[in-house]
Protein backbone atom coordinates (compact mmCIF):
# COMPACT_ATOMS: atom_id res chain seq x y z
CA UNK A 1 0.00 0.00 0.00
CA UNK A 2 0.97 3.66 -0.36
CA UNK A 3 1.18 5.95 2.66
CA UNK A 4 1.32 9.73 2.32
CA UNK A 5 1.75 12.09 5.23
CA UNK A 6 3.54 15.24 6.31
CA UNK A 7 6.86 14.70 8.07
CA UNK A 8 8.72 17.67 9.55
CA UNK A 9 6.71 20.01 7.35
CA UNK A 10 7.31 18.12 4.10
CA UNK A 11 4.71 16.12 2.24
CA UNK A 12 6.13 12.62 1.71
CA UNK A 13 4.96 9.35 0.18
CA UNK A 14 6.11 5.82 0.84
CA UNK A 15 5.30 3.04 -1.60
CA UNK A 16 5.14 -0.73 -1.22
CA UNK A 17 4.38 -0.43 2.49
CA UNK A 18 3.26 -3.72 4.04
CA UNK A 19 -0.14 -3.32 5.70
CA UNK A 20 1.19 -4.64 9.03
CA UNK A 21 4.18 -2.31 9.07
CA UNK A 22 4.75 0.19 11.89
CA UNK A 23 5.15 3.91 11.36
CA UNK A 24 8.63 3.52 12.83
CA UNK A 25 9.65 1.18 10.02
CA UNK A 26 8.23 3.55 7.44
CA UNK A 27 10.16 6.48 8.90
CA UNK A 28 13.48 4.66 9.20
CA UNK A 29 13.52 2.27 6.26
CA UNK A 30 11.35 3.96 3.65
CA UNK A 31 11.68 7.69 4.33
CA UNK A 32 15.35 7.75 5.34
CA UNK A 33 14.77 9.23 8.78
CA UNK A 34 16.80 7.06 11.18
CA UNK A 35 16.66 9.51 14.10
CA UNK A 36 13.77 7.65 15.70
CA UNK A 37 15.37 4.52 17.12
CA UNK A 38 14.09 0.97 16.97
CA UNK A 39 14.67 -0.92 20.19
CA UNK A 40 11.81 -2.68 21.90
CA UNK A 41 8.99 -2.52 19.31
CA UNK A 42 6.46 -2.74 22.14
CA UNK A 43 6.14 0.80 23.48
CA UNK A 44 8.31 0.10 26.52
CA UNK A 45 11.46 2.11 25.75
CA UNK A 46 10.36 5.41 24.18
CA UNK A 47 13.29 5.45 21.72
CA UNK A 48 10.91 5.96 18.81
CA UNK A 49 8.95 8.86 20.34
CA UNK A 50 7.52 11.20 17.69
CA UNK A 51 4.65 13.66 17.42
CA UNK A 52 1.55 12.43 15.59
CA UNK A 53 -0.77 15.39 14.97
CA UNK A 54 0.94 17.14 17.88
CA UNK A 55 0.60 14.21 20.29
CA UNK A 56 3.62 12.36 21.69
CA UNK A 57 3.43 8.70 20.65
CA UNK A 58 5.63 5.66 20.14
CA UNK A 59 6.04 5.28 16.37
CA UNK A 60 6.43 1.51 16.79
CA UNK A 61 2.80 1.28 17.99
CA UNK A 62 1.29 3.26 15.11
CA UNK A 63 0.23 1.15 12.16
CA UNK A 64 1.57 2.67 8.94
CA UNK A 65 -1.89 3.25 7.47
CA UNK A 66 -2.95 5.10 10.58
CA UNK A 67 -0.44 7.83 9.66
CA UNK A 68 -2.11 8.49 6.29
CA UNK A 69 -2.61 12.26 5.88
CA UNK A 70 -1.39 12.87 9.41
CA UNK A 71 1.19 15.43 10.48
CA UNK A 72 4.38 13.97 11.97
CA UNK A 73 7.37 15.56 13.65
CA UNK A 74 10.43 13.44 14.35
CA UNK A 75 13.64 14.36 16.17
CA UNK A 76 15.01 15.48 12.77
CA UNK A 77 12.33 18.18 12.77
CA UNK A 78 13.17 19.52 16.21
CA UNK A 79 16.69 20.72 15.51
CA UNK A 80 19.65 20.14 13.21
CA UNK A 81 23.40 19.66 13.63
CA UNK A 82 23.91 23.27 12.57
CA UNK A 83 21.15 24.61 14.78
CA UNK A 84 20.49 22.55 17.88
CA UNK A 85 17.20 23.05 19.68
CA UNK A 86 17.77 24.34 23.25
CA UNK A 87 16.69 20.91 24.55
CA UNK A 88 19.36 19.23 22.42
CA UNK A 89 22.01 21.76 23.44
CA UNK A 90 21.15 21.23 27.10
CA UNK A 91 21.46 17.43 26.75
CA UNK A 92 24.95 17.84 25.25
CA UNK A 93 26.11 20.35 27.84
CA UNK A 94 24.73 18.49 30.84
CA UNK A 95 26.36 15.21 29.82
CA UNK A 96 22.98 13.58 29.35
CA UNK A 97 24.19 11.76 26.24
CA UNK A 98 26.36 8.68 26.60
CA UNK A 99 25.76 5.96 23.99
CA UNK A 100 23.07 8.21 22.54
CA UNK A 101 20.60 5.56 21.51
CA UNK A 102 17.81 6.77 23.79
CA UNK A 103 18.58 10.44 23.19
CA UNK A 104 16.29 11.13 20.19
CA UNK A 105 13.27 9.79 22.04
CA UNK A 106 14.20 11.73 25.16
CA UNK A 107 14.61 14.93 23.13
CA UNK A 108 11.12 14.59 21.66
CA UNK A 109 9.57 13.63 25.00
CA UNK A 110 11.32 16.53 26.76
CA UNK A 111 10.21 18.90 24.01
CA UNK A 112 6.63 17.75 24.61
CA UNK A 113 6.96 18.17 28.39
CA UNK A 114 8.35 21.72 28.18
CA UNK A 115 5.60 22.70 25.74
CA UNK A 116 2.99 21.59 28.29
CA UNK A 117 4.86 22.45 31.50
CA UNK A 118 7.50 25.13 30.86
CA UNK A 119 9.06 24.94 34.35
CA UNK A 120 8.63 21.35 35.51
CA UNK A 121 9.59 20.04 38.92
CA UNK A 122 11.91 17.03 39.15
CA UNK A 123 8.89 14.86 39.96
CA UNK A 124 7.08 16.11 36.86
CA UNK A 125 10.19 15.40 34.76
CA UNK A 126 10.46 11.85 36.12
CA UNK A 127 6.78 11.25 35.41
CA UNK A 128 6.93 12.72 31.90
CA UNK A 129 10.04 10.72 30.95
CA UNK A 130 8.96 7.48 32.65
CA UNK A 131 8.43 5.82 29.28
CA UNK A 132 11.91 6.65 27.97
CA UNK A 133 14.49 4.15 29.08
CA UNK A 134 18.23 4.94 29.27
CA UNK A 135 20.69 2.21 30.22
CA UNK A 136 23.79 4.44 30.48
CA UNK A 137 23.25 7.60 32.44
CA UNK A 138 21.29 6.61 35.50
CA UNK A 139 19.00 9.54 34.56
CA UNK A 140 20.55 12.15 36.89
CA UNK A 141 22.16 14.08 34.06
CA UNK A 142 19.07 13.73 31.90
CA UNK A 143 17.04 15.41 34.63
CA UNK A 144 19.75 18.08 34.95
CA UNK A 145 19.50 18.66 31.19
CA UNK A 146 15.72 19.13 31.32
CA UNK A 147 16.07 21.68 34.13
CA UNK A 148 18.82 23.45 32.16
CA UNK A 149 16.69 23.58 29.01
CA UNK A 150 13.64 24.76 30.95
CA UNK A 151 15.63 27.56 32.58
CA UNK A 152 17.05 28.77 29.27
CA UNK A 153 13.82 28.49 27.32
CA UNK A 154 11.95 30.31 30.08
CA UNK A 155 14.56 33.08 30.14
CA UNK A 156 14.57 33.64 26.38
CA UNK B 1 -2.96 -8.46 5.14
CA UNK B 2 -5.85 -6.20 4.31
CA UNK B 3 -6.05 -2.73 5.88
CA UNK B 4 -9.52 -1.20 6.17
CA UNK B 5 -10.05 2.37 7.30
CA UNK B 6 -13.71 3.24 7.78
CA UNK B 7 -14.52 6.96 7.92
CA UNK B 8 -17.75 6.53 9.87
CA UNK B 9 -19.32 4.24 12.46
CA UNK B 10 -21.90 2.69 10.06
CA UNK B 11 -19.06 1.97 7.64
CA UNK B 12 -17.00 0.38 10.43
CA UNK B 13 -19.91 -1.89 11.42
CA UNK B 14 -20.50 -2.89 7.79
CA UNK B 15 -16.80 -3.78 7.42
CA UNK B 16 -16.87 -5.86 10.62
CA UNK B 17 -20.00 -7.66 9.37
CA UNK B 18 -18.27 -8.42 6.07
CA UNK B 19 -15.01 -9.45 7.80
CA UNK B 20 -15.99 -11.04 11.13
CA UNK B 21 -12.41 -12.23 11.74
CA UNK B 22 -10.95 -8.75 11.26
CA UNK B 23 -8.92 -7.36 14.14
CA UNK B 24 -9.91 -3.83 15.18
CA UNK B 25 -7.11 -1.40 16.02
CA UNK B 26 -7.35 1.96 17.79
CA UNK B 27 -4.31 3.20 19.75
CA UNK B 28 -2.35 0.10 18.79
CA UNK B 29 -0.74 -0.35 22.20
CA UNK B 30 -1.82 -4.01 22.32
CA UNK B 31 -2.39 -4.85 18.65
CA UNK B 32 0.92 -3.51 17.35
CA UNK B 33 2.91 -5.50 19.89
CA UNK B 34 1.19 -8.64 18.62
CA UNK B 35 2.00 -7.75 15.00
CA UNK B 36 5.55 -6.51 15.62
CA UNK B 37 6.43 -9.78 17.35
CA UNK B 38 4.56 -11.88 14.81
CA UNK B 39 2.30 -13.35 17.49
CA UNK B 40 -0.72 -12.56 15.37
CA UNK B 41 -0.95 -12.12 11.63
CA UNK B 42 -4.56 -11.05 11.10
CA UNK B 43 -5.88 -11.34 7.56
CA UNK B 44 -7.72 -8.05 7.99
CA UNK B 45 -7.28 -5.04 10.25
CA UNK B 46 -9.93 -2.36 10.75
CA UNK B 47 -8.48 0.99 11.82
CA UNK B 48 -11.00 2.79 14.02
CA UNK B 49 -9.01 6.01 14.50
CA UNK B 50 -10.95 7.85 11.75
CA UNK B 51 -14.36 7.16 13.32
CA UNK B 52 -15.11 10.48 15.02
CA UNK B 53 -18.06 9.07 17.03
CA UNK B 54 -15.67 6.87 19.02
CA UNK B 55 -13.75 9.91 20.30
CA UNK B 56 -16.75 11.65 21.84
CA UNK B 57 -18.24 11.47 25.33
CA UNK B 58 -21.32 12.99 26.92
CA UNK B 59 -24.10 12.53 29.46
CA UNK B 60 -26.98 10.20 28.73
CA UNK B 61 -29.74 9.73 31.33
CA UNK B 62 -27.48 9.98 34.35
CA UNK B 63 -24.64 8.01 32.76
CA UNK B 64 -21.46 9.20 31.15
CA UNK B 65 -21.33 7.54 27.73
CA UNK B 66 -17.67 7.48 26.71
CA UNK B 67 -16.64 6.50 23.21
CA UNK B 68 -14.40 3.46 22.97
CA UNK B 69 -11.67 5.54 21.33
CA UNK B 70 -11.25 8.10 24.12
CA UNK B 71 -7.64 7.85 25.31
CA UNK B 72 -6.41 7.47 28.87
CA UNK B 73 -4.87 10.96 28.68
CA UNK B 74 -8.29 12.43 27.87
CA UNK B 75 -9.99 10.43 30.63
CA UNK B 76 -7.48 11.88 33.11
CA UNK B 77 -7.74 15.45 31.77
CA UNK B 78 -11.44 15.65 30.91
CA UNK B 79 -13.16 13.17 33.24
CA UNK B 80 -10.84 12.96 36.22
CA UNK B 81 -13.24 14.73 38.58
CA UNK B 82 -16.31 12.72 37.61
CA UNK B 83 -14.57 9.35 37.38
CA UNK B 84 -11.80 9.55 39.97
CA UNK B 85 -11.26 5.78 40.22
CA UNK B 86 -10.92 5.27 36.49
CA UNK B 87 -8.68 8.34 36.28
CA UNK B 88 -6.40 6.94 39.00
CA UNK B 89 -6.15 3.67 37.12
CA UNK B 90 -5.54 5.55 33.88
CA UNK B 91 -2.61 7.41 35.43
CA UNK B 92 -0.92 4.07 36.11
CA UNK B 93 -1.18 2.95 32.48
CA UNK B 94 2.20 2.79 30.74
CA UNK B 95 3.82 6.16 30.05
CA UNK B 96 2.63 9.46 28.55
CA UNK B 97 3.18 8.00 25.07
CA UNK B 98 1.00 4.98 25.89
CA UNK B 99 -1.72 6.99 27.64
CA UNK B 100 -1.85 9.32 24.61
CA UNK B 101 -2.82 6.39 22.38
CA UNK B 102 -4.29 3.63 24.56
CA UNK B 103 -8.06 3.50 25.03
CA UNK B 104 -10.49 1.91 27.45
CA UNK B 105 -12.18 0.38 24.41
CA UNK B 106 -8.93 -1.40 23.65
CA UNK B 107 -8.61 -2.61 27.24
CA UNK B 108 -12.13 -4.08 26.96
CA UNK B 109 -11.40 -5.63 23.57
CA UNK B 110 -8.18 -7.26 24.76
CA UNK B 111 -9.87 -8.31 28.03
CA UNK B 112 -6.54 -9.07 29.66
CA UNK B 113 -7.02 -9.88 33.35
CA UNK B 114 -4.27 -7.30 34.00
CA UNK B 115 -5.94 -4.40 32.15
CA UNK B 116 -5.90 -1.37 34.44
CA UNK B 117 -9.33 -0.03 33.44
CA UNK B 118 -11.21 -3.18 34.43
CA UNK B 119 -11.21 -2.93 38.25
CA UNK B 120 -12.68 0.62 38.38
CA UNK B 121 -15.26 -0.28 35.70
CA UNK B 122 -16.29 -3.30 37.80
CA UNK B 123 -16.42 -1.25 41.01
CA UNK B 124 -18.72 1.29 39.33
CA UNK B 125 -20.96 -1.26 37.59
CA UNK B 126 -20.18 0.09 34.14
CA UNK B 127 -21.93 -1.07 30.98
CA UNK B 128 -20.21 -1.95 27.69
CA UNK B 129 -22.06 -0.90 24.55
CA UNK B 130 -21.53 -3.36 21.71
CA UNK B 131 -22.78 -2.70 18.19
CA UNK B 132 -23.20 -4.53 14.90
CA UNK B 133 -25.16 -3.92 11.72
CA UNK B 134 -28.10 -5.64 13.42
CA UNK B 135 -28.21 -3.21 16.35
CA UNK B 136 -26.57 -2.49 19.65
CA UNK B 137 -26.72 -3.93 23.17
CA UNK B 138 -25.39 -2.93 26.55
CA UNK B 139 -23.67 -5.62 28.59
CA UNK B 140 -22.94 -5.10 32.31
CA UNK B 141 -19.16 -5.13 32.64
CA UNK B 142 -19.64 -7.67 35.45
CA UNK B 143 -20.83 -10.11 32.74
CA UNK B 144 -18.43 -8.98 30.03
CA UNK B 145 -15.26 -10.90 30.92
CA UNK B 146 -15.73 -14.60 30.28
CA UNK B 147 -12.19 -16.01 30.28
CA UNK B 148 -8.52 -15.10 29.97
CA UNK B 149 -8.42 -12.48 27.20
CA UNK B 150 -11.97 -13.44 26.22
CA UNK B 151 -15.06 -11.29 26.41
CA UNK B 152 -18.76 -11.49 25.59
CA UNK B 153 -18.47 -9.95 22.13
CA UNK B 154 -19.82 -11.64 19.03
CA UNK B 155 -17.58 -11.79 15.97
CA UNK B 156 -19.66 -9.21 14.12
CA UNK B 157 -19.59 -6.67 16.95
CA UNK B 158 -17.41 -3.70 17.75
CA UNK B 159 -17.17 -1.82 21.06
CA UNK B 160 -18.96 1.50 20.66
CA UNK B 161 -18.64 2.93 24.15
CA UNK B 162 -18.82 2.26 27.84
CA UNK B 163 -21.30 3.82 30.21
CA UNK B 164 -20.69 4.65 33.82
CA UNK B 165 -22.35 6.89 36.35
CA UNK B 166 -20.31 9.85 37.56
CA UNK B 167 -18.86 8.91 40.94
CA UNK B 168 -21.41 9.14 43.74
CA UNK B 169 -18.78 9.02 46.42
CA UNK B 170 -15.06 8.52 46.92
CA UNK B 171 -13.23 6.07 44.67
CA UNK B 172 -9.76 4.58 44.88
CA UNK B 173 -7.47 2.41 42.79
CA UNK B 174 -4.23 0.77 43.82
CA UNK B 175 -1.83 -1.43 41.96
CA UNK B 176 1.24 -3.46 42.84
CA UNK B 177 4.16 -3.43 40.42
CA UNK B 178 7.91 -3.23 40.32
CA UNK B 179 7.98 0.45 39.27
CA UNK B 180 5.65 3.42 39.49
CA UNK B 181 5.46 3.63 35.71
CA UNK B 182 5.42 1.32 32.69
CA UNK B 183 4.27 -1.59 34.75
CA UNK B 184 1.79 -4.38 34.23
CA UNK B 185 -0.09 -5.06 37.45
CA UNK B 186 1.03 -7.88 39.70
CA UNK B 187 -2.40 -7.32 41.20
CA UNK B 188 -4.69 -4.34 41.50
CA UNK B 189 -7.81 -3.28 43.34
CA UNK B 190 -10.50 -0.64 42.86
CA UNK B 191 -13.19 0.55 45.22
CA UNK B 192 -16.17 2.84 44.60
CA UNK B 193 -18.37 4.08 47.42
CA UNK B 194 -21.91 4.97 46.34
CA UNK B 195 -23.22 7.22 49.09
CA UNK B 196 -26.65 7.56 47.41
CA UNK B 197 -27.39 3.84 47.17
CA UNK B 198 -25.14 3.15 50.15
CA UNK B 199 -23.21 0.49 48.32
CA UNK B 200 -19.60 -0.55 48.14
CA UNK B 201 -18.27 -1.62 44.72
CA UNK B 202 -15.05 -3.55 44.18
CA UNK B 203 -12.88 -4.73 41.32
CA UNK B 204 -9.81 -6.97 41.31
CA UNK B 205 -7.23 -7.07 38.54
CA UNK B 206 -4.48 -9.54 37.63
CA UNK B 207 -5.44 -12.11 40.26
CA UNK B 208 -7.91 -14.42 38.49
CA UNK B 209 -8.50 -15.68 34.93
CA UNK B 210 -10.58 -12.53 34.38
CA UNK B 211 -11.03 -9.24 36.20
CA UNK B 212 -13.46 -10.04 39.05
CA UNK B 213 -15.48 -8.39 41.79
CA UNK B 214 -15.43 -9.34 45.45
CA UNK B 215 -19.17 -9.75 46.04
CA UNK B 216 -18.96 -11.09 49.59
CA UNK B 217 -16.62 -8.28 50.58
CA UNK B 218 -19.07 -5.75 49.11
CA UNK B 219 -22.01 -7.26 51.01
CA UNK B 220 -20.02 -7.50 54.23
CA UNK B 221 -18.85 -3.89 54.19
CA UNK B 222 -22.30 -2.60 53.21
CA UNK B 223 -23.68 -4.38 56.29
CA UNK B 224 -20.95 -2.92 58.52
CA UNK B 225 -21.72 0.59 57.30
CA UNK B 226 -25.52 0.14 57.46
CA UNK B 227 -25.59 -1.49 60.89
CA UNK B 228 -23.27 1.10 62.40
CA UNK B 229 -25.33 3.90 60.75
CA UNK B 230 -21.93 5.07 59.54
CA UNK B 231 -23.20 6.70 56.33
CA UNK B 232 -25.17 9.16 58.51
CA UNK B 233 -22.58 9.52 61.27
CA UNK B 234 -19.27 8.83 59.59
CA UNK B 235 -16.83 7.33 62.07
CA UNK B 236 -13.80 5.14 61.53
CA UNK B 237 -14.55 1.52 60.63
CA UNK B 238 -13.34 -0.98 63.24
CA UNK B 239 -9.99 -2.51 62.40
CA UNK B 240 -11.47 -6.00 62.76
CA UNK B 241 -14.00 -5.16 60.03
CA UNK B 242 -11.28 -3.73 57.81
CA UNK B 243 -9.22 -6.89 58.23
CA UNK B 244 -12.25 -9.06 57.40
CA UNK B 245 -12.94 -6.94 54.31
CA UNK B 246 -9.36 -7.52 53.15
CA UNK B 247 -9.68 -11.27 53.74
CA UNK B 248 -12.91 -11.43 51.76
CA UNK B 249 -11.38 -9.51 48.84
CA UNK B 250 -8.37 -11.84 48.83
CA UNK B 251 -10.71 -14.84 48.97
CA UNK B 252 -12.53 -13.63 45.84
CA UNK B 253 -9.33 -13.87 43.79
CA UNK B 254 -8.08 -16.99 42.07
CA UNK B 255 -4.45 -16.08 41.50
CA UNK B 256 -1.74 -18.17 39.89
CA UNK B 257 2.05 -18.21 40.16
CA UNK B 258 3.62 -16.50 37.17
CA UNK B 259 6.67 -14.43 36.24
CA UNK B 260 5.29 -11.33 37.96
CA UNK B 261 4.46 -12.88 41.30
CA UNK B 262 3.23 -15.90 43.20
CA UNK B 263 -0.36 -16.69 44.05
CA UNK B 264 0.47 -16.42 47.75
CA UNK B 265 1.98 -12.96 47.27
CA UNK B 266 -1.02 -11.78 45.27
CA UNK B 267 -3.44 -13.05 47.90
CA UNK B 268 -1.55 -11.27 50.66
CA UNK B 269 -1.13 -8.07 48.64
CA UNK B 270 -4.82 -7.93 47.71
CA UNK B 271 -5.89 -8.04 51.34
CA UNK B 272 -3.55 -5.12 52.05
CA UNK B 273 -4.64 -3.13 48.97
CA UNK B 274 -8.31 -3.67 49.81
CA UNK B 275 -7.94 -2.56 53.42
CA UNK B 276 -5.90 0.51 52.50
CA UNK B 277 -8.05 1.50 49.53
CA UNK B 278 -11.24 1.26 51.54
CA UNK B 279 -9.68 3.31 54.33
CA UNK B 280 -8.53 6.04 51.92
CA UNK B 281 -12.00 6.19 50.38
CA UNK B 282 -13.80 6.10 53.74
CA UNK B 283 -11.53 8.82 55.18
CA UNK B 284 -12.44 10.98 52.20
CA UNK B 285 -16.13 10.29 52.78
CA UNK B 286 -15.77 11.27 56.43
CA UNK B 287 -14.06 14.53 55.46
CA UNK B 288 -16.56 15.45 52.77
CA UNK B 289 -19.89 13.94 53.88
CA UNK B 290 -22.60 16.48 54.68
CA UNK B 291 -22.82 16.84 58.46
Amino acid sequence: MRVSCTVNGRRVTADDVWEGESLLYVLRERLGLPGSKNACEQGECGSCSVYLDGTLVCACLVLAGQAEDRDLVTVEGIGSAESLHPVQAAFVEAGAVQCGFCTPGLIVATHDLLRRVPQPTTVQIREALAGNICRCTGYAKIIDAVHLAAGRMGAS
Amino acid sequence: MEFLQPASWPEALAMKAAHPEALPIAGGTDVMVEINFDRQRPATIIDLTRVADLNAWGMERGFLRIGAGVTYTRIIDELGERLPGLAMASRTVGSPQIRNRGTVGGNLGSASPAGDAHPPLLASNALVELASTSGSRRVPVREFYIGPKRNAMRKDELIAAFLVEPGKGPQQFSKVGTRNAMVIAVCSFAIALDSERRQVGTGIGSAAPTPVTAGEAETFMKAVLDEGRLWERPAPVASSALARFGELVAAAARPIDDVRGTAAYRTHALAVLARRSFTWAWDEYRRTAPA
